[in-house]
C-alpha cells in the first residue's frame, strides 16, 4: 500500500513493520475471506485526509467482489454514531471511533521552520526539515492505522458486518454528504453524556444479581481509569525521550562544526564522535517512535475500547432499570386492574430487551478480554524485541566507535 | 586613564627576579650561564580576568595592580621574604639586571621555563588531588562548607607522599586570586576558580538537607577538585608557594577580599566595565600573524563550545525529565497490572513496571554522567578560554604601555631639543634625566612585550596539548558510560521478553 501525502518521501524503515497485512497493530483480528477491508491509500490535503477504503468480499450483498471508495474522517464518525444510536446494537461493544487526524502541531512546526530558515545553516535546516517531515509522516501513518482498525473491527463483528450503513459506507462511491454535527447536535450529545454519567452513578450503585456482570462492572470502572493514567504517563515518557533525541541531534551538529574548525588532533576525534551521535540519535528517535506505537497507542486504544465496554454495561443497566420499572408498573396495573394488557406487553418487551442485551453483552465482554490479552501480548513482545534490537544497535555503534577512538589516541 | 606614571617610579624599587646561584643542571638551553630576568610584577592598567584579587587596604589595587612587597597581604602569607615568580628567559638582546631572590626549596634555582619543563621529565608529574568529605561548619548565615583536600604524590617537591588539609570555598577563591594577580598579566593562563553561587550556598547554610542542596554541594566539590588538578598540572603554578601552602599548610589565613558584596567586589565590577571599554580602544599593529590567528581560533572555539554546552545542558535536563516520567509510568503500569483480571497479563504488566523502574534509575545515572563528564568539561573550558582571551588582552595592554612610553619619550626629546635654544641649564638637565629614565622604560616595555609574547606562545601550546588530552580522555569516558547504559538496557529487556511471551 502506497501512502502518498503531498510528495513527502517514505523512508524504508517506517514501512517494514507496518505494511504486512492489515495494519491492525492494536487488535488481533481474524481475517475472514468473506469480507476484508483495508485502507489502501491516503492523501493528505490542506486540512483533511482522504482515505481510500478498499474492500474484497464474496458476500452477495455487494455488486462486485473488489472495489474502492474515498472517505473522509467525518464519514467514519457518521458510521460509528449510527451504530451507537441503533437500538438493535445495544448489546454489543461498538468499536471506538478513530480520533480526528491532527496535523496542527506538526504543520505549525513546519511553518515555524520555514520562517526561521534564514537563521540557521543549510545543513541544520535540511536536517530539521527531514525530521519534521518524518514526524508528519509518522502521525499520518498512525491516523491511517487507527481508521483502518475501526473498519476491520466492524468487518470482523458477526452482526455489525451486516449493517446496511456499513455496506453503503464501503460501496457507495459518491460523497455520503454527512456533515459533522452542528453546534446544536454537539450540545445535545454533551447533555446526553452528562445524563448518562449521572445515571451511570445511579445505575452503578445497583448491585447486580449476576456475578459475572457485577465483576465486570467493578473491573471495567477501575481498569478504564488506570489505562487512562498509564496512557497519559506513557505519552509524557515518550515525549521526554524524543526531546533527548533532539538534543543529541544538536550535539552532533555542534561537534561536527567543532571538528571542521579545530586545528589539533581533536578535529578527527570530534568528527568521529559527531558521526556516532548522528547515528545513535536516529536510533533513539526510533526507540521513541516504537514505544509510541507499541505502548502508547496500545494504551490509547484500550482506553477507548474500555469506554465502549463501559457504555455497553451502562446500556444493560438502563435496560435492567427499565425492566424493573416495567415490573413495578405491571404490579400497579394489576392492582388497579387498569391497562393490564398494555403493562404486560411493555414488561415483556423490556424483559426481552434486557435478556437479549445480557446475552450478547456477556459474549462481547469475554471477546473483549480475549482481544485485549492477545493485543497486549503481541505488543509487549514486539516492544521488548524492538527495544532489544535498538539497544544492541546502539551498543554496537558505541563500541565500534570507542575502538577506533581508543586505537588512535 | 590609568596612573601610569606612578608605576614608573615604583617599578624601579620593587622588582625582583630569580637568579641561579648554584650551578645549574646542564639542561639550560640558553647560551648565557646566568640567566635571570628582571620582572616587575606590577603592570598598570586595570585588572585581568580574575575577579577576586585585591588588597582591602589599598582601594586602588584594582587600578594599578600593584602588588607591593610591603603590602600586609603578602606579609601574612609568606614565610620567607618575597617569593619569586618563575619567569622565562629573556631574548638575548635585552638588558639583564641581576638581583637577589629567595627560593622555596631548591626548585627555584631554575629560572628558565625550558629547564622547568625538562625538569618535569626527571620528576614527572605524578600527583593526585581529591576534594572530599564536605562538612557543614557553624550555623545559619555564617555557616560554611569545609572540604578535605587530600594530595597524593611521589614528587620531591613535597615533604610527604600523602597529606590532607581542610579548606573552605573562599580559600580556593583566595588562592586563585593570588595566582591571578601574580601570573595573568605576564601571560600565564591561570585556571579560573569555580563560580560563586549565592542562591546555592544560602540553601545549604539555611540547612535544607534535600536533594537539590546535596546536588549543589556535590557539583561544587567536583568543580573544586577539577580546579585544583588543573592548577597543579601547570608546571609553573605547581611550584608557586601559595599553591604549596594551600595544599600543605594546616592553617590558612582567611581570604576576606573574596566576598562578592564587599566594597572591593563593587570596585571590581566597576573596573571590569572600564576594562571592557578600554579593550575596544586599543588598536594594536599586530606584526605577528600567529597571535591574530590564535585569537581568532579561540574566538571561534568559544562560540562553538558555548553552543555545545547549551545543548548538553538541555540533554541533561531532558534526561532527568525522562527519568522522572519513566518512574511515574512504572507506577502507573503497576497499578494497571493490579487491576488487570487476566492472571498472566497482570503478571507481565507488573514485570513491565519493574523493568521501567530499573530503567528510570538508569536514566538518572546517565543524566549524571551527561552532566559531570560532558557538561562540566565544556563549562570548564568555556571559562578557561575566557582566561586565555584575558592573557591575549594583557599582551595588548603591555604593547600599549610600551607604545605610550615611546610616545612620551618622543615628546620629551622634542621638548629637550627646544630647551637647547633657551638658557635654562637646570631645566635642560632635568629634561635629559627624564629622557634617560624614559629610555630605560621604553626598553623595559619592549622586553616586557617580547616576554609576554613568548610566554603566551608557550602557554597556548601547553594549553592546546592539555585541551586535546582532556577532551579525548573525558569524551571516551563519557562514551563508556553510554555503553554501560545500553548494556544494562539489554539485560533488562532480555529478562522481560520471556515474561511477555508467557502471556497466554
Amino acid at each position: 500500500p502506497r501512502l502518498c501525502n503531498g510528495g513527502l518521501d517514505d523512508g524504508p524503515d517506517f514501512l517494514s513493520e507496518e505494511d504486512r497485512g492489515p495494519r491492525a497493530v492494536n487488535v488481533d483480528l481474524q481475517t475472514d475471506a468473506t469480507l476484508q477491508v483495508d485502507i489502501s491509500d491516503a492523501l493528505s490535503e490542506r486540512d483533511k485526509v482522504k482515505f481510500t477504503v478498499h474492500t474484497k468480499s464474496t458476500l452477495p450483498n455487494f455488486k462486485q467482489n473488489e472495489f474502492s471508495v474515498v472517505r473522509q474522517h467525518e464519514e467514519f464518525i457518521w458510521l460509528h454514531d449510527s451504530f451507537v444510536e441503533n437500538e438493535d446494537y445495544a448489546g454489543y461493544i461498538i468499536p471506538p471511533a478513530p480520533p480526528r487526524p491532527d496535523f496542527d502541531a506538526s504543520r505549525e512546526k513546519l511553518q515555524k521552520l520555514g520562517e526561521g530558515e534564514g537563521s540557521m545553516t543549510k545543513e541544520e535546516f535540511t536536517k530539521m526539515k527531514q525530521e519534521l517531515e518524518a514526524e508528519y509522516l509518522a502521525i499520518f501513518k498512525k491516523t491511517v492505522a487507527m481508521h483502518e482498525v475501526f473498519l476491520c473491527r466492524v468487518a470482523a463483528h458477526p452482526v455489525l458486518r451486516k449493517d446496511l450503513n456499513f455496506h453503503v459506507f464501503l460501496e457507495y462511491n459518491q460523497d455520503l454528504s454527512v456533515r459533522g454535527k452542528n453546534k446544536k447536535e454537539k450540545l445535545e450529545d454533551f447533555f446526553k453524556n452528562v445524563v448518562k454519567s449521572a445515571d451511570g452513578v445511579l445505575v452503578a450503585g445497583v448491585k447486580d444479581v449476576d456475578d459475572f456482570f457485577e465483576h465486570e462492572k467493578t473491573f471495567l470502572l477501575e481498569y478504564h481509569n488506570r489505562v487512562k493514567d498509564a496512557s497519559a504517563k506513557s505519552d509524557r515518557m515518550i515525549r521526554s525521550h524524543k526531546n533527548a533525541a533532539d538534543d543529541i541531534n544538536r550535539i552532533a551538529s555542534s561537534l561536527y562544526t567543532l571538528g571542521t574548525q579545530d586545528s589539533t588532533d581533536l578535529c578527527k576525534f570530534f568528527l568521529k564522535v559527531s558521526e556516532l551521535f548522528e547515528k545513535t540519535r536516529k536510533i533513539e528517535a526510533r526507540v521513541a517512535a516504537d514505544e509510541d506505537l507499541k505502548l502508547a497507542d496500545l494504551l490509547k486504544y484500550y482506553l477507548r475500547e474500555s469506554q465502549a465496554a463501559k457504555d455497553l454495561l451502562y446500556r444493560r443497566s438502563r435496560a435492567l432499570v427499565d425492566y424493573e420499572n416495567a415490573n413495578k408498573a405491571l404490579d400497579k396495573a394489576r392492582a388497579k386492574n387498569r391497562d393490564v394488557l398494555q403493562a404486560e406487553t411493555s414488561q415483556q418487551l423490556c424483559c426481552h430487551k434486557f435478556e437479549k442485551i445480557s446475552e450478547s453483552a456477556k459474549q462481547e465482554l469475554i471477546d473483549f478480554k480475549t482481544r485485549r490479552v492477545a493485543a497486549f501480548r503481541k505488543n509487549l513482545v514486539e516492544l521488548a524485541e524492538l527495544e532489544l534490537k535498538h539497544a544492541k544497535g546502539n551498543l554496537q555503534l558505541l563500541q565500534s566507535c570507542l575502538g577506533i577512538l581508543k586505537g588512535n589516541t | 586613564m590609568f596612573p601610569q606614571h606612578r608605576n614608573v617610579v615604583v617599578a624601579q624599587t620593587q622588582t625582583f627576579c630569580v637568579i641561579s646561584l648554584e650551578s645549574n643542571p646542564q639542561t639550560s638551553s640558553e647560551p648565557a650561564s646566568l640567566p635571570a630576568e628582571d620582572i616587575s610584577t606590577n603592570s598598570n592598567g586595570p585588572k585581568q580576568d580574575s575577579l577576586f584579587d585585591d588588597d582591602p587596604e589599598d582601594l586602588f589595587a584594582e587600578a594599578t595592580e600593584e602588588v607591593s612587597l610591603d603590602s600586609p597581604e603578602r606579609d601574612v602569607l609568606l614565610s620567607d621574604g618575597p617569593s619569586p615568580a618563575i619567569t622565562p628567559i629573556t631574548p638575548p638582546t635585552s638588558v639583564i639586571t641581576p638581583c637577589i631572590g629567595h627560593a622555596h626549596d631548591d626548585m627555584f634555582t631554575h629560572s628558565s621555563f625550558d629547564e622547568i619543563e625538562e625538569e618535569e621529565g626527571g620528576d614527572s608529574f605524578d600527583m593526585h588531588i581529591s576534594v572530599s568529605d564536605p562538612e557543614k561548619v557553624g550555623d545559619g548565615m555564617n555557616a560554611y562548607m569545609a572540604y578535605k583536600v587530600t594530595t597524593k604524590t611521589s614528587m620531591s617537591l613535597f615533604k610527604r607522599n600523602e597529606f590532607s588539609v581542610k579548606r573552605r570555598f573562599s580559600d580556593f577563591l583566595g588562592l586563585h586570586s593570588k595566582l591571578a594577580s601574580k601570573y595573568l598579566h605576564i601571560g600565564y593562563i591561570v585556571p579560573p576558580a569555580p563560580e560563586k553561587s549565592i542562591v546555592g550556598m544560602t540553601k545549604v547554610k539555611v540547612g535544607k538537607e534535600d536533594q537539590s542542596s546535596n546536588e549543589f554541594v556535590e557539583k561544587r566539590r567536583s568543580a573544586l577538585e577539577r580546579y585544583l588538578m588543573r592548577t597543579v598540572k601547570h608546571p609553573v603554578l605547581l611550584k608557586d608557594p601559595d599553591v604549596l601552602q594551600f595544599l600543605e599548610s594546616s592553617d590558612l589565613p582567611r581570604a576576606v577580599s573574596t566576598q562578592a558584596l564587599s566594597s572591593a567586589g563593587l570596585l571590581r565590577m566597576v573596573n571590569k566595565a572600564a576594562d571592557a571599554v578600554n579593550k575596544m580602544t586599543i588598536k594594536m599593529n599586530e606584526s605577528d600573524a600567529w597571535f591574530e590567528e590564535k585569537q581568532q581560533h579561540f574566538e571561534n572555539l568559544d562560540v562553538q563550545l558555548r553552543k555545545l554546552h547549551a545543548s548538553v545542558e538541555s540533554l541533561v535536563c531532558h534526561r532527568k525529565e525522562l527519568s522522572v516520567n519513566t518512574a511515574q509510568f512504572a507506577k502507573s503500569a503497576a497499578m494497571l497490572g493490579n487491576s488487570e483480571d487476566h492472571t498472566a497479563l497482570s503478571r507481565a504488566l507488573s514485570q513491565l513496571a519493574e523493568v521501567e523502574e530499573k530503567i528510570d534509575q538508569l536514566h538518572q545515572d546517565q543524566a549524571n554522567a551527561d552532566f559531570y563528564l560532558f557538561s562540566e568539561l565544556l563549562g570548564d573550558y568555556v571559562r578557561l578560554i575566557t582566561a586565555v582571551k584575558g592573557v591575549f588582552d594583557h599582551r595588548m595592554k603591555t604593547w600599549q604601555k610600551w607604545q605610550d612610553s615611546q610616545m612620551l619619550l618622543q615628546k620629551k626629546r622634542e621638548a629637550e631639543a627646544k630647551l637647547q635654544f633657551t638658557n635654562k641649564p637646570d631645566k635642560l638637565q632635568q629634561a635629559k634625566d627624564e629622557i634617560k629614565e624614559l629610555e630605560g622604560k621604553v626598553q623595559q616595555g619592549e622586553r616586557d612585550f617580547e616576554q609576554i609574547s613568548k610566554t603566551i606562545r608557550k602557554e597556548v601550546s601547553r594549553f592546546e596539548k592539555e585541551r586535546v588530552k582532556d577532551f579525548k580522555t573525558i569524551i571516551i569516558k563519557y562514551l563508556e558510560s553510554l555503553v554501560q547504559t545500553q548494556q544494562q538496557l539489554i539485560k533488562y529487556w532480555e529478562a522481560f521478553l520471556p515474561e511477555a511471551k508467557a502471556i497466554s
